[in-house]
Parts: C-alpha cells; structure tokens; sequence
C-alpha cells in the first residue's frame, strides 16, 4: 500500500466514532439524494407512460394542451376531417379523464379512465398478466392494475364494481401500469369510457394518427393543421416533452424532488466537510511536520483527499445497497423508486465530488500554516 | 564536498506584525560547515529557532541571505524553498513528530516517500538506517511502543535517510534523560565525522557541548561569538 494511502486511511481511522459519523453521514446524503432522483426518474416515466405506449405517428390533442392529463375534449367529428387528410391512414379516438370509482366496502375514490375502441390500433392496456385484451371488447369490461387492488376494493378477474354509478366487470389485470398521481388507471372501451366520466358520446380526448409508410410526417401534419381548427398536431416526443415539462416543472413537482437531492448532497457536503476539517485539526502537528520535512503541496493534499474518497467509496458502497433494497421493496408500489446505471453512476460521481469539495476546507487549512510552526509544538 | 552546507549571511527577521513586531535576528552571519557539529547556544527568546527556520528554508530572512550549497534562496518561492528542505536538509525536533499511526519503518521512509522515491529499495534503505541507529530490531513499533530516546533515533533516522547534507536539530536533548541524550548525541556526532555533511544542533543544555566541533552563542537575536566545542 502507498505511504499515502496508509496516512490517509489510518487518519481516517484513528477516531472510529468520529469515522462511523461521517459515514452516516454521507450515507443519509446519499439515500436522500438516491430517493429524491429515483422519485424524479420514476415520475419521468409514468408522466409518459401513455404517449410511450401509444402507436401513434401523430397526436391531434385540443389546442393548448399542457400534458396527457388535460381535460379539454375534442369534436368526434374531427375523425373525419383528419382521415380526409392525404397521407393519414387512421386517426382512432382515445378519450380520458379522472372519475369516482365506488369501493365495494363503502366511499369513492378518484380513477383515470383511458378508453380505446377494443380492436383499433388505440390505447389498449399492457403487461396484461390476467384475462386477456379480447375480453374488454365485453360490455362494461375494464382492465386494471394489480398494483392497485387494495386501494380499488378489487381481489381479482370476475369482480364487479360501480364506476360513477354504471356496472364494471374487471376482465383483464395488469402489471406495473401506474400513475405518477397514484390515482389508478381503468382502461375500457371508448363509449364505456364516455359514460363513466359523463362525457359526451361526441366528445373525445386524442386522435391517433397514423401515417401511411414512407408519407412525410412533417407534411401530413401541415396538412391536418390546415383541414381542423382549435387543435394542435403533436409528434409523440413533442407531446412528451410537453407532458414532462408541465408536471416536472410547470407544477414544481420536479423542482421539489430536484431541491430535496440538492438539500440531501448540501448536507453530505456539509457533514464530511466539518469530518475532515477536524481530523485535519487533530492531525495538524503531522501535516506540519509533512510541510517542515519539504513535502511538496501536492503531496498533502494527496493525504487529505485520499481521506476524503475512502469515506466516499465506503459510504457510496453502504448507500448503494440500501438504495437497491428500497428499490426493490417499492418495486410493486404505486410509487416506485427507480435506480438506472446511469443514476448509479451519477450518485457516485456525485459523492466522490462532495467528498472532494468537502476536502478543501482541510486544505486551505493545511496550507495556511507557516512549517516553522513545528517548532513551537 | 568542500565549505558550508547552509550560511546565513548578515541575516535580518522581524516576526509579527504592528506594535507586536519584533526584530528576532538583527544581522546574524552563520555557516554550518561539513564534517562538523555546531552547537547554536543562547538563553530562551535570543532567536536560535527563528535562526535554526531561516537556515532550515521554513522562514525567509527579512534581509540578508541564505544560501543553501552555495545556492541564494532569494526570491524562492514556498514550492522552491519547500524542495530545498526535501533535497538537502533533515530536520530534528525537540518532541520528535513521529506519526503515531506510522510504524517505525514507516516513518522513516516519509522523507523518502515525499521525495518521490517510493520503491522496494526506499524500503530497504529506511531499514538500513534503522540500523544504523541502533533500531533494527524496532522497525515495526509505532511510536507509542518506543520510549523517548528510541523515537528521536527514529527522527534522526528520517533527516537522514536522504542523504541531506544538513542536519538542523532543535533542542533534540531536551525531552530526553541524560543517558539518551547522551545516545542521541552520540549519532548526531557520528554524522557529522561525514564530511558530506554539517550538524548544527540548539540547544542551551551545557551536557552536550563535549560533542561538538564548535559552539556559537547567540542573544538578542545577535552572535555574541563563538568557541571551539570538546569534541
């Protein structure tokens, strides 16, 4: 081992409680952190969820439409107006929107219906892992989450429910098709899907458009702008990006998660700072010594960084394998936490810095000292 | 090597600041020449530690010059000066500064290792030195394992493992009983017989001036003289 490493590490490990401190330390920064961002990436996902399982070319959404969500509601008759458009070869209606679900033990809690023609190339559920598409072509079919069965009253296919008073039969369950606003999706045929919100049979959310092979988006979307009015005509990263950007920062969900993972690494920061500047202090007469003998600057901050990413690796390595035990016990939660390589390599990157940048205090502490204080000690 | 190892030379250092500003060397000359151990006497406050940091390249005089081998650290920066100290001086202190965390060994080869010389061989050498100071069988205690006259052969094996041609020591006797400093002593003057090298030793304890080649006194930050020691 280098001289180095050995100063470094026995400095470190000289006072153990003070050690195990800024582990801990480093360890809530970096759980925080890890469940701030894992929320922010799982919130990403769910936020696109639909759009990114919807096998659209083109959206035609009502104009000024903030995110999948928006309640505003189309003219049916605009179906037509898009097929008429050259190059466009379906335009399938989609309606959604939020309704009270009647929980069979007694009350009402809030639901998100999709509704989609059984058949059409529309929004139809995924991951079904009970019952089957087919079925939801059944008067008052629905499917739904496994995720959200306590919450529903639901123990499985065959149950029957109220949905804003009309009868639902659930026919189909699927696995990990959850909500950023944990309210549950329903999916049901489009006319079922009007009656349970109360919608109008005319009235309808999206259109899917879908283009014939090799015709120019750009084009078709030109031309569906042309031919309705009061919409807007979004390609699905567009209408993404919108969704993202509204609920993530429009609404400052995003900015929160974003201002707990800051709070979470100015703390880490703060706790590994004040670790090492007073085991710097309790180690001045050696660093002095260091400067007396002729060490060069580098050398000494070689000592105390060193310091620094031994207790970032060890508390990176103690924060990782609780942050995948939280992953793994949100998994089937309808707020899940969600850890990607990249985050992975990010919260490592992260404490490594934090613990550098803590470092410096330390530093500057050091390097103040004129070596000729080794003479007075 | 021929002529002094490090010279002061009409060397001036005020310390502090303001009203609190005091001269601590006014004009001091002083050359630690090679194959010889000078003793620096004077009483407390007559500026032998300020003299011994300005020698040393850890204070820069105020006027004057210091020369290390012949070379003027005028106008040297901290990096430079710093170099000077690792390449040609090995320092001495009064209460050792081992690193207690170090084994024996270890700390000896740290003058080494912030030489960049960090090989199997940097090793083998802190071990000779070890030897050399009568430590060999100590080479792995850490410094609470050794009593006092042990840790400070330790630190005299650490000046010396890279060859400095300057040993600058401080009062090295001064924590010790006179049994160890007289062993001390007795490696501090063994070194100096090398003519490759100079030993300049503060002090004011009379016990150790039979070992040395000369004595110069000091006071009021001023040389009132010099005499010839007992070795």
């Amino acid at each position: 081992m280098s001289l180095i490493l050995k100063l470094a590490s026995r400095n470190l490990l000289q006072d153990r409680l003070r050690f195990v401190a800024t582990i801990i330390g480093i360890v809530f920064s970096i759980v925080l952190v890890t469940i701030q961002l894992g929320l922010y990436l799982s919130f990403d996902r769910m936020v696109t969820t639909m759009i990114d399982h919807a096998p659209a070319d083109l959206w035609i959404v009502p104009l000024g439409t903030k995110c999948f969500e928006d309640p505003s509601l189309l003219d049916e008759h605009d179906q037509t107006r898009a097929l008429s458009v050259q190059g466009v070869t379906e335009a399938v209606p989609v309606v959604i929107g939020f309704t009270q679900w009647t929980v069979p033990s007694g009350g009402t809690t809030p639901v998100f219906i999709v509704g989609s023609n059984p058949g059409a190339a529309g929004l139809r559920p995924w991951n079904v892992v009970d019952g089957n598409l087919d079925a939801l072509a059944a008067p008052h079919a629905i499917a739904i989450d496994k995720t959200y069965f306590a919450r529903l009253g639901v123990t499985g296919i065959g149950d029957s429910v109220e949905i804003r008073e009309h009868k639902a039969q659930v026919k189909a369950i699927t696995s990990g098709i959850r909500s950023f606003t944990t309210t549950p999706y329903v999916f049901a045929s489009l006319d079922q899907a009007q009656a349970y919100m109360g919608a109008s049979p005319n009235r309808v959310s999206y259109f899917l458009v879908h283009v014939s092979p090799g015709a120019d988006i750009a084009g078709v979307r030109q031309r569906l702008l042309a031919s309705i009015s009061k919409v807007e005509v979004l390609t699905p990263d567009e209408f993404r990006n919108r969704s993202r950007s509204f609920w993530l920062f429009g609404t400052g969900a995003g900015a929160a998660l974003f201002a707990g993972a800051l709070l979470g690494a100015i703390v880490g920061t703060v706790i590994v700072a004040q670790t090492l500047y007073s085991s710097t202090k309790d180690h001045l007469n050696e660093f002095v010594t260091l400067r007396a003998i002729g060490s060069s600057s580098v050398y000494i901050h070689k000592v105390i960084i060193w310091q620094a990413l031994l207790s970032a690796v060890i508390g990176f390595s103690i924060a990782a394998c609780i942050g995948l035990a939280i992953v793994w016990l949100t998994a089937d939660t309808s707020l899940p936490i969600v850890m990607t390589p990249v985050l992975t390599l990010g919260l490592f990157v992260l404490t490594v810095l934090m613990c550098v940048v803590s470092a410096i205090s330390a530093i500057v502490q050091v390097m103040r000292i004129e070596p000729a204080r080794v003479f007075k000690q | 090597m021929t002529g002094p190892v490090v010279e002061a030379i009409d060397v001036v250092r005020t310390l502090g600041v303001g009203a609190g500003q005091v001269e601590a060397l006014k004009g001091v000359s002083l050359s630690v020449a090679c194959g010889e151990l000078t003793l620096l006497m004077g009483p407390s406050g007559s500026g032998k530690t300020t003299l011994l940091s300005v020698l040393g390249c850890m204070l820069t005089p105020t006027a004057g010059t210091v020369r290390v081998r012949g070379r003027s650290t005028t106008g040297a920066g901290a990096g430079e000066l710093a170099r000077l100290r690792r390449d040609y001086i090995g320092f001495v202190f009064q209460s050792y500064h081992l690193f207690p965390t170090l084994n024996a060994v270890d700390n000896v080869r740290l003058a080494l290792d912030v030489r960049g010389e960090r090989s199997a061989r940097a090793i083998a050498r802190a071990k000779d030195v070890l030897v050399t100071v009568g430590l060999s069988h100590k080479e792995n205690a850490f410094p609470s394992e050794l009593s006092g006259g042990e840790q400070q052969r330790v630190a005299i094996a650490r000046a010396i493992v890279g060859n400095a041609s300057a040993i600058l020591a401080d009062e090295p006797t001064g924590a010790l009983d006179s049994e160890n400093g007289h062993a001390v002593m007795t490696i501090l003057a063994k070194i100096a017989k090398d003519p490759s090298r100079g030993v300049l030793v503060v002090t004011h304890d009379p016990r150790i001036v039979p070992f040395a080649n000369r004595i110069v006194h000091i006071e009021d930050g001023r040389i009132l003289g010099e005499e010839p020691g007992g070795a």
